[in-house]
């Protein structure tokens, strides 16, 4: 008896459950487009930034409520976690509630423009002519420009002054990658470590690689190139000498990083944001030399101000204010302290330089610096850059020799 | 109140009593049944809204998910064309699939064998009760009691190749090192060894409160015919700790088939693809990178659902077979 009770109360309960599942599914599909934002109250704009170590009481903070005053409006700031930024801006454009302002990482934006959801400076009057161009690469795609740098950071190579001089080894002699390699092999021989960078499997790990890549004059639409070998090759023979720890092929950036404060190793490859704690610590830097000289085009970092879509777009004019307003010379550089990043500007760059002298590697290295989705790639960047760190860790392992490793990469990107 | 929830209740069951009453008593009597009716289906809303919110739906999206094409073009428009099985034969045919697949049937069956051998082993020892055996017994908590975060970036420092802790005992004792979370051969075995610590613990309190509804007087029975040690166990205790086996394995499958946290913090699914279970795959598809491939991630997750479901099915059907 009682089972047939409880078959009849299921069967129920499922009809109920698929009508509201039609009813939940219709609503989703009428949902979108809705009113969003743009209802709030007069004078109210939105913005969203991946700083959620700033509160209200931070100079960033106050920096945009004093650009918002000037504007003559409030603005309403929410900070998310970098990994999560994209994915909320996906869906708060899918639902139509974009905010008005948003901050987000340069490799995102070509595809936050893929799907439709930003606007580019010819529609909402963005002035952004004197931005250094190679930063503002991110921001390109099809020859529109989508957003502005709030400013930038990069990779270089930092030292340990004491673990050289006891080698014998003399860091302005250091121009190419023979120069490093006998350098490394000069360091090793003296008892000490070599070198660390990070080989993890995830986007850290290309970014890491880039450099070299770059530097070997190498191209990212052809991955099996003889010149993306011979970087390839020159990580695989440090790891597979002991010149390089076996640990990089899983170093995120802040475990390599750690392994350098040991104070066993000779050279570090690391970004701007270490700077702070590289100077206490002792430690110099210098920009990533090319295979045959000169700085190696490192790839940028920083976040970019973009104005997602709005039905209103009388509001463009007053986000581009803000925008414009937080990114002007006399507002960033502070910012850009803050962040420990190199500012986008020229302008801005020499103020940077005149408080702090020691930028000057960092602003050299900035300059050398390519943005990933750049040279018009935009979302292809994501695909290749997957193959491109598999490959880089099928070789350091030794599964695959760096060419058979790199054709395979060469043909799983293409082919998607 | 009370009494229109009673007929709600046994409403089916009394039919033909109801009617009895209804044909004695005047027109009135019908009414309180059909209110009683409507207070049932109010009184079932909250766990039907609640089903359909929160699994139902999620579960018809991810289907939808994985039927279409979606790009984050698609995503934000919402007009996503319909593909069938595309994305299915897109990650079937992906070189990545034979050994995402190998890689989570090794990791699942590896990882129950050890944890629920271990955990049965260390039940039947800790049930002789001797001094300290509670202590000891809670001491074995606490893999369980860890956040996996924690238990996880734990192991990675202890088998780091160059600093860990594991290399360092190698090398003391005159072994070769051996670079765990590096090399391709060893990253899952790496990780299998983290999930079998934190496993044990489960399988060792489900297993234990089994042994305890196992009455002393069989063992004393045995005793008395003079078996052993070695016989009390295979003839007693492992048969009629088959229904608690047979859930602590369910459970432990189903759990270890989506075990991510452990494997994306110690490897990231690497060296390459060395340590890609389904779990990681479907992930590193759809939040990987900063271009989501959001169908056939939402494919690689129905097919882990399904996978689930089948070990689900076995399961059932196998403890009707012991009430019969």
């Amino acid at each position: 008896m009682s089972t047939s009770i409880t078959r009849t109360r299921a069967l129920g309960a499922l009809a109920i459950g698929a009508v509201a599942v039609g009813v939940l599914a219709g609503c989703s599909g009428g949902g979108a487009g809705g009113s969003g934002s743009t209802d709030a109250t007069g004078g109210t704009y939105t913005f969203w930034d991946p700083y959620p170590q700033y509160d209200a009481s931070s100079d960033w903070a106050k920096v945009i409520d004093k650009c918002a005053a000037d504007a003559g409006v409030t603005v309403e700031r929410t900070g998310f976690d970098t990994s999560d930024l994209t994915s909320k801006a996906l869906l708060a454009g899918q639902q139509g509630d974009s905010p008005d302002i948003l901050l987000i990482d340069n490799p995102a934006v070509s595809t936050l423009v893929e799907a439709g959801i930003v606007t580019a400076t010819d529609e909402n009057g963005l002035q952004v002519g004197d931005v250094a161009e190679n930063i503002l690469g991110a921001s390109v795609v099809d020859g529109k420009t989508y957003g502005v740098p709030i400013g930038a950071n990069t990779l270089a190579l930092y030292y340990n002054p004491s673990v050289l001089s006891a080698a014998g080894v003399d860091p302005s002699s250091i121009k190419d990658w023979s120069s490093l390699n006998s350098a490394i092999e000069k360091v090793v021989a003296s008892g000490k470590k070599g070198i660390t960078f990070s080989g993890i499997g995830t986007e850290e790990g290309s970014f890491q690689f880039l450099p070299w890549f770059w530097g070997a004059g190498a191209d990212l639409t052809q991955l099996d190139s003889s010149q993306a070998v011979s970087a390839v090759q020159l990580w695989t023979d440090w790891v597979k000498k002991g010149w390089a720890p076996n640990s990089v092929i899983n170093n995120t950036q802040t475990t390599s990083w750690q392994e350098f404060q040991t104070g066993d190793f000779g050279f570090a490859e690391n970004g701007t944001w270490q700077k702070a704690g590289a100077a206490k610590a002792g430690y110099e830097v210098m920009p990533i030399p090319a295979a045959k000289g000169g700085a190696a085009p490192a790839p940028t970092g920083g976040e970019f101000l973009t104005l997602p879509v709005q039905k209103d777009s009388a509001r463009y004019a007053t986000s581009s204010k803000i925008v414009e307003c937080l990114t002007s010379t006399a507002n960033v550089v502070d910012t850009d302290n803050t962040l420990n990043y190199i500012a986008a500007t020229p302008e801005a760059q020499k103020a940077q330089l005149a408080k702090d002298p020691t930028l000057e590697p960092w602003i050299e290295a900035v300059g050398a610096a390519k943005a990933r989705t750049g040279d018009n790639l935009g979302v292809k960047y994501p695909v290749i850059s997957e193959q491109l760190w598999t490959a880089v860790q099928n070789s350091l392992t030794g599964a695959q020799s760096p060419q058979d490793a790199l054709k395979a990469a060469q043909q799983a990107a293409s082919s998607k | 109140m009370t009494a229109t929830q009673i007929t709600a209740s046994t409403g089916t069951g009394d039919t033909g009593r109801a009617a009895e009453r209804s044909a004695a008593l005047p027109t009135p009597g019908r009414r309180p049944r059909r209110r009683g009716q409507w207070a049932a289906w109010a009184f079932l809303a909250p766990v039907v809204v609640y089903l359909v919110v929160f699994y139902a739906y999620p579960l018809y999206r991810n289907l939808d998910l994985s039927l279409r094409d979606y790009t984050v073009r698609s995503f934000i428009d919402g007009n996503a064309p319909f593909v069938w099985f595309a994305n299915y034969v897109a990650v079937f045919q992906d070189p990545t699939f034979w050994p995402a697949l190998a890689n989570t049937a090794t990791f699942t069956l590896v990882s129950i064998a050890f944890q629920y051998s271990i955990g049965m082993a260390l039940a039947v020892f800790f049930f002789q009760r001797f001094p300290l055996s509670a202590t000891l017994r809670a001491l074995f908590l606490v893999p369980w009691l860890l956040p996996l975060l924690v238990s996880a970036s734990a192991w990675s420092w202890m088998l780091n190749s160059d600093s860990g802790v594991v290399n360092a005992a190698l090398s003391a004792a005159g072994i070769e090192p051996v670079n765990w979370l590096t090399s391709p051969q060893w990253a899952l075995v790496s990780v299998l060894i983290a999930n079998i610590w934190i496993g044990v613990p489960f399988n060792l309190v489900i297993l234990y409160s089994g042994l305890q509804n196992i009455s002393t007087d069989i063992y004393e029975a045995a005793s008395i015919d003079g078996a052993n040690a070695w016989q009390k166990f295979w003839r007693i205790t492992f048969p009629l700790l088959r229904p608690v086996s047979a859930i602590t394995i369910l459970l432990g499958l189903v759990y270890t088939l989506k075990v991510f946290d452990i494997i994306w913090i110690m490897t990231r699914g690497g060296p390459g693809s060395s340590s890609t279970t389904f779990a990681i795959w479907s992930y590193r598809l759809g939040f990987g990178s900063a271009l989501p491939d959001l169908s056939p991630a939402a494919a690689v997750g129905n097919l882990l659902i399904v996978i689930a479901l089948v070990f689900g099915l076995i399961y059932i059907r196998a403890q009707r077979r012991l009430e019969v």
